[in-house]
């Protein structure tokens, strides 16, 4: 017989066994599934982070704030500066419009729905020219707010997370009353997790006098954007820095998306370690139940390799349907699921969905399969050096 | 009685199998110590924040200031003790990564409402007498090395000086520290010095905090300093500080139910696991338990032997692994002071052992009421 045949033929005997070894099997799929589940659940936050923020940005796109700032919420321009910003070279123009708008970022309180404790919700102030140059922003519901007006539309995300954000409803604030008339969405990314509202009509509301946070511009290309930042950077009226749209919310996530990685690689990779301890016990388990077996099919000539193969084919196999299960059900369990968390940089909150990506599941198979590789090895080498004779006798 | 050395006797029969699953329990465990660990550090010590101190903030939102005029008025309600004020400076220091928080305050009055801050007596003379003058809790003044009489240059990243420049520079005077679970990761500076040098907002204050005589009217004052501020140009907003900072870490995420949710997932595996060991273990014994019988064990003391081997294994097991986390907690936060708090806290041990109880418990159940009901004839004709 080849090796190749005896190998099969053994791996397939020993799989065909294998519900009678039901119990201790389910162990050993249990655990790994737990492991996997964990796993791709927590990593699926960072994956949806990122996806939330890493929309928001477009490469033709650049944010001006004061030199400084690293983020809109302690940002301030004054607004003749911003009307400077509204000159330089690289925006991209509508007939005599440049594409920029200034911006306000301020906090109001609304109550989260999940614990109906108030949270940090963003609220921004636009301008009419906002929706030129935000053009993934698409009112879904309702109406674009009226300038001038105490009028403010609401992301989609914003609406899912916190209570009172419905069409035609009325947000108390301190002495301000906004009305919602209308919803927008804009591809899932962290803008939906916004209110807007008239910048004017927030600036007498939070008295900020004439000044803006930011100011976001359209440029003309991507390549346009060493000019327009070397224009802003060198006149002597303003005193900003400039970055493009996407960089400023990837260096927004990094922190929080490491300090997710991190956690959810270390609690994996413990709970990992526990797993394989008890792909161990189990396979020992079935190498013990199996010792009349093993030792006859020794006695009859089959080789150690295909002893080893076939026990470690069963671990393999078990991680495999373990792993499988893992991921189908933080699949089913965790993928869109929304939720929302601080942005330390701005103190205001981001609403995201868990997203399950195939790598993460591709992740979290091959991670299976390792642990089922481990806590084979030694069960398999063990049957492999039964001794016959001995084995034979036992029970 | 040879009970003991029994239990212990066919604990061992089985060598690998018994150290895999005390090896598992153990992991277990560990997990769970470091979990909780990281849900006390994301609750921002909820725990210690005390229910006789009220914050004022601005009803619009945290962000926008409160008149400096309100800490006569609200002094002035009866049943207030001290009133004192933070502001938000958002320094910076070197690099917008080192995030700490950087707070303008009145020394005496702020020290005095939290006697669980300890700065020593001839420090806040020094401070009292230092304008430029600034303080940091003792494990912000470790991750930067900083000793007492360094010069500490700061960005100011929302105010700038008079002169525009957006650097501030302090004087260390002092290092404060705290009981366990207590904030030692802020940078306090004085007020005065501040709103004195400061370009705008002058005569704001970010929140106040309210110490008051009885906490149990704590409910009650909150609404008397609502109403004083009540149609005015700033609306106020009380809560408790506990209350506060709850709900500040709500807005973080649900972070408890998160790892609740992933010790049950672990828990579970765990007493599968276990469950499986004891279940076999009986199941192999099954002649040599019947021996005992014949012998003269009542149906009581085979179940007390099989019941003892599963304790034995959770109890050994995960104390040993809660023991290691609480040793790697002890060597300190591995971010180098970024969480404000990094402690294992009594209740959770207590819940960790009480869990492994229930484990040992839960595991050796059915084996164990399995093994009391074999019948001697039975087992014996088997073997």
């Amino acid at each position: 017989m080849s090796w190749l045949t005896q190998i099969g033929a053994v791996t397939l005997l020993n799989l065909r066994t294998l519900p009678q070894r039901a119990g201790s099997s389910a162990v050993a799929i249990v655990g790994i599934a737990g492991v996997v589940v964990v796993f791709v659940a927590v990593l699926s936050m960072a994956e949806g982070l990122i996806t939330a923020m890493a929309s928001a940005g477009s490469p033709d796109r650049a944010i001006v704030m004061r030199s400084g700032s690293d983020d809109e919420m302690t940002s301030v321009i004054p607004g003749p500066e911003v009307d400077v910003v509204r000159q330089a070279p690289g925006i991209l123009h509508e007939g005599t419009r440049a594409l920029a708008s200034g911006e306000l970022y301020v906090i109001v309180d609304l109550p989260k729905r999940s614990t109906m404790t108030p949270a940090n919700v963003p609220l921004r102030g636009v301008e009419p020219i906002t929706p030129r140059v935000r053009i993934d922003a698409r009112i879904v519901e309702g109406r674009m707010l009226q300038f001038g007006t105490n009028e403010i539309v609401a992301g989609r995300a914003a609406t899912r997370q916190f209570a009172g954000l419905s069409l035609g409803s009325q947000i108390t604030s301190g002495q301000n009353v906004w009305v919602v008339v209308g919803i927008f969405e804009s591809g899932g990314s962290v803008s939906e997790t916004e209110l807007w509202a008239d910048a004017r009509v927030l600036q007498g509301a939070y008295r900020r006098s004439n000044s803006y946070q930011s100011v976001l511009v359209r440029l003309e290309s991507a390549q346009s954007f060493q000019a327009f930042k070397d224009w802003l950077t060198t006149n002597p009226q303003l005193n900003v820095s400039v970055r493009p749209e996407t960089e400023y919310y990837q260096a927004q996530t990094v922190t929080l998306t490491n300090l997710i990685r991190t956690i959810g690689f270390s609690i994996a990779a413990l709970m990992g370690i526990g797993a394989v301890f008890g792909a161990i016990l189990t396979m020992y388990t079935a190498v013990a139940t199996r010792t009349r077996e093993i030792a006859t099919l020794r006695a009859l000539g089959f080789n150690t390799v295909s002893v080893i193969v076939s026990v470690l084919a069963e671990s393999l196999g078990l991680a495999a349907l373990g792993g499988a299960i893992g991921g189908l059900v933080a699949f089913v369990g965790f993928n869109g699921f929304q939720t929302s968390t601080m942005n330390w940089q701005t103190f205001s909150q981001v609403a995201f969905a868990f997203t399950v990506t195939p790598f993460l599941l591709a992740q979290g198979l091959f991670y299976a399969l390792a642990m089922g590789l481990i806590g084979g090895l030694m069960p398999a080498i063990k049957a492999a050096r039964l001794p016959i004779s001995s084995a034979l006798r036992e029970l | 009685m040879k009970f003991l050395p029994l239990v212990w006797k066919s604990l061992w029969r089985r060598k690998i199998r018994t150290i895999f699953t005390l090896l598992s329990i153990f992991v277990a465990f560990l997990l769970f110590g470091l979990l909780m660990t990281i849900r006390t550090a994301f609750t921002l010590g909820v725990d210690i924040a005390g229910n006789d101190r009220l914050m004022v903030i601005n009803k619009v939102s945290l962000i926008m200031p409160l008149p400096s005029s309100y800490q006569r008025e609200l002094q002035a309600v009866p049943g207030v003790e001290v009133v004192t004020h933070n502001t938000w400076f958002g320094g910076v220091y070197q690099d917008p990564a080192n995030f700490f928080a950087t707070i303008p305050l009145e020394p005496e009055r702020y020290f005095s409402i939290y006697p669980e801050m300890k700065l020593p007596p001839e420090e806040m003379k020094a401070w009292l007498a230092d304008r430029q003058g600034a303080v940091a809790g003792r494990d912000l003044a470790n991750r930067f090395g900083w000793k007492v009489g360094d010069r500490i240059p700061m960005q100011g990243t929302i105010f700038r000086t008079k002169s525009g420049s957006s650097t501030w520079e302090f004087n260390l005077v002092g290092i404060y520290d705290g009981d366990p679970g207590v904030d030692k990761t802020s940078f306090f500076f004085r007020y005065d010095y501040f709103d004195e040098a400061r370009q705008i907002g002058q005569g704001t204050v970010g929140w106040y905090i309210v110490k008051i005589a009885d906490a149990s009217r704590a409910k009650e004052m909150a609404t008397t300093f609502d109403k004083m501020f009540a149609n005015s140009t700033a609306e106020t907003s009380t809560t408790t500080e506990k209350g506060f900072i709850d709900g500040f870490a709500k807005q973080v995420g649900d972070i408890g139910s998160i790892m609740i949710a992933i010790l049950s997932a672990v828990l579970f595996t765990i007493l599968l696991v276990v469950g499986n060991t004891m279940a076999q273990a009986v199941r192999e014994r099954t002649s040599e338990l019947a021996v005992l019988k014949t012998l003269g064990f009542s149906d009581v003391r085979v179940l007390t032997l099989v019941l003892a081997e599963s304790f034995f294994i959770a109890l050994v097991g995960g104390g040993a692994g809660l023991f290691v986390s609480w040793l790697l907690v002890q060597t300190g936060d591995p971010t180098g002071g970024l969480l404000p708090a990094f402690e294992l806290t009594s209740r959770d041990l207590i819940v960790g052992i009480g869990l492994m109880a229930m484990v040992g418990l839960l595991a050796g159940l059915f084996p164990s009421v399995g093994a009391m009901r074999i019948r001697i004839t039975d087992a014996l004709r088997k073997a």
